[in-house]
């Protein structure tokens, strides 16, 4: 039976529910020393000097470096286009130069022995610092008169993304509806930290680093660059990682510095974060304001959409440049048919954590914004939701639909989908006229209980390649060596399956590999949704080609012709003649060296294959929502949610349906409780978990799915699109178009999260009566 | 820093005796000195439990008690639960239930939902949420986790009335 399309148990948790996994804590090397940032802790200064004096004093430092002893100080480069936009000027420096610009900026390290002196010895080091204003709002940072952060000031850019005739869209609306949304400041939080272990072996000029989960091919040569070494000197080895959601494993300041401290001093040096800094140091994400306006006919139609947003990015460009933005406008239109878009996206510096990607970037954003709009034209126009949504999305006859909109270099070209019979089934499987009925009723006994929807469309892969080996040893065990990395997604699961049917074996006769630089010699890395996609591609060309030279190894051994010898149950079997078969173990040992040269071939039971081009695919789906909101406490509390979701293929659905549950319940994080917010001289208030607040099982209900297969994607041989990211996408949305309808105050929801403090506002400006206290439950 | 004592602790049934700080957690003492790796550190403030263990039969925060809290205790920590070399019901149930995706909070849940039913082995769905809620899992959305600990304590109901 085939692997593919099955639920079959993950590969990694045998390892993970015996605390056997190796994640980067647990790698210790001898003569390890440990390091310890000094981070500023004030958001924005002239930075006059560093006093390290009392710190080197210690017993037990080794050594306190400051920007004073890297000249040139390095910048994290970008990893992401578009790369036509000059970003040099506001690149992070690997420490702090001149001036300090957020509260957690790093302004020197210090190594010691143990990890317990060398955060004493950090907290000994002091910077001298001139007090300089502070900007922490994006709309404000980019006036003319605000504090400025850099010599070339605030904005980084303004991208501008367009098509159609927009002005004409307007001029010949019947209606033209117009919202100001805000979305906070969120960061994905996976439960491990960050860390690096870095190991140096001077004679041969050799770095090895465990930690890197993500891009480590990326990673390797950024590296190599910036300390002036061969790429082939440096090894990267990926370790079990703690989730990713966009934010681990990419190239970050702590990242250069325990490399180039391991070089320095010529001694292995281990980082591990610590929550209180994660969450001041680690990517921030998703902080947008934008006001949307959309040009609607009289039934309805969307004519038009006219944004301009303000993007917050903290104090500098880290990794992702400018993409976060960029994919925030061209995924803006979504599943609707929209005639004309035109966007702008002002690109703004503030005194606060830098930004990068969390898992749906963009997308979370976007469809928070749409999806707002469509609520309040379906109030303005008395149309129900569902239906004016249905009224504007694509259809069969509309695809593929191009929009001159360029995500990660290529234009949207939604490939391929069947949008009304997803919103169908999945309004069916939900129940929803039922959680609305009830709703109905529920608000008819005094509560306030509502439903809300959320449309939303993702995007998956695009671009790159990604390279994978596949190998049988004389055990008759299949190996896989891929690029991409495993965060916890399943991906090696996945992967196993791909090969395990193309070689005839079962899943737990394969082992994976992943993001080890030794074993696979380039990489893109796990990102956009796109490893199924080309970790997949790779696999199966891989494993296919091992296959067929197994059958052609196997036709000689057995004296028949290749085409007549199939891979089945771990063996090279003749059609027809069962008992002649060969496994797969014998057939491997007949690729030794000597033998295998003999046939012109490399040695091994083996073949290496790059998988490459693959477009990009757009997956889709919808959110839905009941909630009950106590006007007492301000409370939220989701009673269902049900998730549909077109992924082309699922090559094991349950780890399709853990990526969007598992999503859908990070989102909710983002709708309800998690927001990063500061003091007025930029001191951020959440740097615990006290304070920044993720769901627990308490918040999060349970929820449903209806995993569609009926568009498999046209662009890649396994039909895949991805699923990482569906979870999260419509979460924001759909929760506040259900607290809107229980509230019944059309308009009422434009920031998220939405929190005890808003609802309660809300309900103290609504008329006496109209929000009814919850009897709980 | 000099000040340091000789401490005395049996983990998954072995007595280990190791010289600590009185700074030193119970968390590091267990990863660093005595090389449980299976139990995590997230947040060292107590809030996200990855790094629950059970202390003579309590589940506890290792972060938040020092090594030399722990003298003359017996800890349990997620490397005791498989017997000989078989993951016990609980560890099956989650891997069946898809309980699991990056494995980092696994061990403290593991060890959390041990110790809930051992006390308590036919818990409600309430219950078993409630006492779930103490941890934090930043994958799952934690349905998988709730079932599965629903799962493990239906068979060994099962397995008792048999």
């Amino acid at each position: 039976m085939s692997a593919v399309g099955r639920s079959v148990r993950r590969l990694e948790d045998p390892r993970l529910l015996r605390g056997a996994g190796r994640f980067v804590d647990d790698v210790d090397r001898p003569g390890q020393v440990w390091m310890r940032v000094v981070r500023s802790s004030s958001a924005h200064g002239r930075l006059l000097g560093v006093d390290a004096d009392a710190a080197r004093e210690l017993p037990g430092v080794r050594a306190v470096l400051t920007a004073a002893d890297l000249q040139p100080v390095p910048r994290i480069p970008v990893r992401l286009g578009p790369f036509d936009e000059p970003l040099d000027d506001f690149l992070q420096p690997v420490l702090a130069a001149g001036a300090v610009r957020y509260v957690g900026e790093p302004v020197a390290v210090v190594v010691a022995d143990d990890p317990y002196v060398a955060e004493d010895a950090a907290e000994l080091v002091v910077a001298e610092l001139e007090p300089l204003p502070v900007v922490l709002d994006a709309a404000r940072a980019v006036a003319d008169d605000a504090p400025a952060l850099h010599g070339a000031g605030n904005e980084v850019t303004t991208l501008v993304r367009a098509y159609g005739d927009v002005d004409d869209a307007f001029q010949r609306a019947a209606h033209v509806i117009e919202v100001e949304v805000d979305v906070g400041r969120h960061t994905a939080v996976p439960l491990e930290t960050r860390g690096l272990v870095a190991d140096y072996d001077a004679t041969l000029d050799r770095l090895v680093l465990w930690g890197a989960t993500k891009v480590p091919h990326f990673n390797r040569g950024a590296l190599a660059r910036m300390l002036g070494m061969d790429e082939r000197s440096i090894a990267i080895r990926s370790c079990d990682a703690g989730g990713g959601f966009g934010v681990r494993g990419e190239l970050y300041p702590e990242d250069f510095l325990v490399a180039f401290l391991a070089r320095r001093l010529a001694r292995p040096v281990k980082w591990i974060e610590d929550r209180a800094e994660h969450l001041v140091a680690t990517n921030h994400s998703r902080q947008q304001r934008r006001r949307l306006a959309g040009a609607f006919a009289q039934e309805g139609e969307l004519l038009g959409l006219r944004e301009t947003l303000w993007h917050d990015n903290g104090a500098y460009v880290r990794t992702h440049g400018v993409v976060v933005p960029e994919l925030t406008l061209s995924m803006l239109p979504g599943p609707y048919r929209v005639a004309a878009y035109a966007g702008r996206a002002h690109v703004a510096l503030t005194n606060k954590t830098p930004c990068g990607t969390y898992r749906g970037p963009g997308r979370y954003e976007a469809t928070f914004a749409r999806e707002r709009l469509l609520d309040a034209a379906a109030a303005e126009l008395h149309l129900d939701r569902v239906a004016l949504r249905r009224r504007n999305l694509l259809e069969a006859a509309d695809l593929p639909h191009h929009r001159a909109l360029p995500v990660l270099g290529h234009d949207v070209e939604i490939d391929v989908g069947d949008f009304p019979s997803l919103l169908d089934t999945t309004l069916e499987r939900a129940g929803f006229e039922a959680w609305r009925r009830e709703a109905r009723e529920q608000r008819a006994a005094g509560r306030s209980v509502g439903v809300g929807l959320a449309w939303f469309l993702e995007k998956s892969g695009g671009g790159g390649f990604e390279r994978a080996r596949v190998d049988v040893d004389v055990r008759g065990r299949v190996r896989v060596a891929g690029g991409g990395t495993s965060l916890g997604q399943g991906i090696e699961t996945a992967l196993a399956q791909i090969a395990a049917d193309e070689l005839g074996v079962e899943v737990p006769d394969v082992d994976v590999v992943l993001g080890d630089t030794e074993l696979v010699s380039s990489g893109v890395g796990s990102w956009a949704s796109r490893s199924t996609i080309f970790s997949g591609g790779a696999v199966r060309l891989a494993a296919r080609a091992t296959g067929e030279l197994a059958r052609r190894v196997a036709g000689e051994l057995l004296e028949a012709a290749a085409e007549d010898v199939a891979l089945r149950d771990g063996a090279a079997v003749v059609a027809g003649s069962p008992q002649h078969r060969v496994p797969l173990g014998e057939i491997a040992a007949a690729c030794d060296p000597a033998n295998a040269a003999r046939r012109g071939d490399d040695p091994g039971l083996g073949a290496a294959r790059t998988y490459v081009d693959a477009p990009m695919t757009y997956p889709y789906g919808v959110h839905l929502a009941q909630v009950e909101v106590d006007g007492e406490t301000g409370g939220v509390r989701v009673l269902r949610y049900f998730i549909g979701y077109e992924v082309g293929r699922a090559i094991n659905p349950a780890l399709v349906e853990g990526q969007l549950v598992g999503g859908a319940a990070q989102g909710l994080g983002g709708a309800l409780m998690e927001e990063f917010r500061y003091d007025a001289e930029g001191q951020p208030q959440c740097t615990s978990f006290m304070d920044y607040l993720v769901p627990s099982a308490a918040e999060v209900p349970p929820i449903g799915t209806a995993i569609a297969q009926d568009a498999p994607s046209p662009g890649n041989p396994l039909g895949v699109k991805g699923a990482g990211e569906g979870g999260v996408d419509g979460a924001g949305a759909a929760i506040a178009s259900a607290v809107e309808d229980a509230l019944g105050i059309s308009g009422a929801i434009s920031a998220l999260p939405i929190t005890p403090e808003r609802v309660r506002a809300l309900a103290a400006a609504a008329p006496a009566g109209s929000l009814p206290v919850s009897a709980g439950r | 820093m000099s000040d340091v004592h000789l401490i005395s602790l049996v983990v998954n049934g072995t007595r280990h005796e190791v010289a600590v700080e009185p700074r030193r957690t119970l968390a590091d003492v267990l990863r660093h000195d005595l090389g449980y790796t299976g139990t995590h550190v997230g947040c060292e403030h107590g809030i996200c439990g990855a790094c629950t263990v059970l202390l003579d039969g309590e589940p506890c925060r290792s972060c938040l008690i020092f090594g030399v809290q722990a003298d003359d205790t017996a800890v349990e920590t997620v490397e005791g639960l498989a017997q000989e070399g078989k993951l016990n019901p609980l560890q099956e149930a989650f891997t069946e239930h898809h309980a699991l995706q990056c494995g980092f909070c696994t061990p403290g849940f593991l060890m959390l939902a041990t110790a809930l039913l051992r006390e308590n082995p036919a818990p409600s769905d309430d219950e078993i949420r409630e006492a779930m809620a103490s941890n934090i899992c930043r994958c799952t959305g934690y349905q998988s986790i709730l079932e599965a600990v629903r799962a493990a304590a239906d068979a060994a109901g099962e397995a008792h009335r048999e």
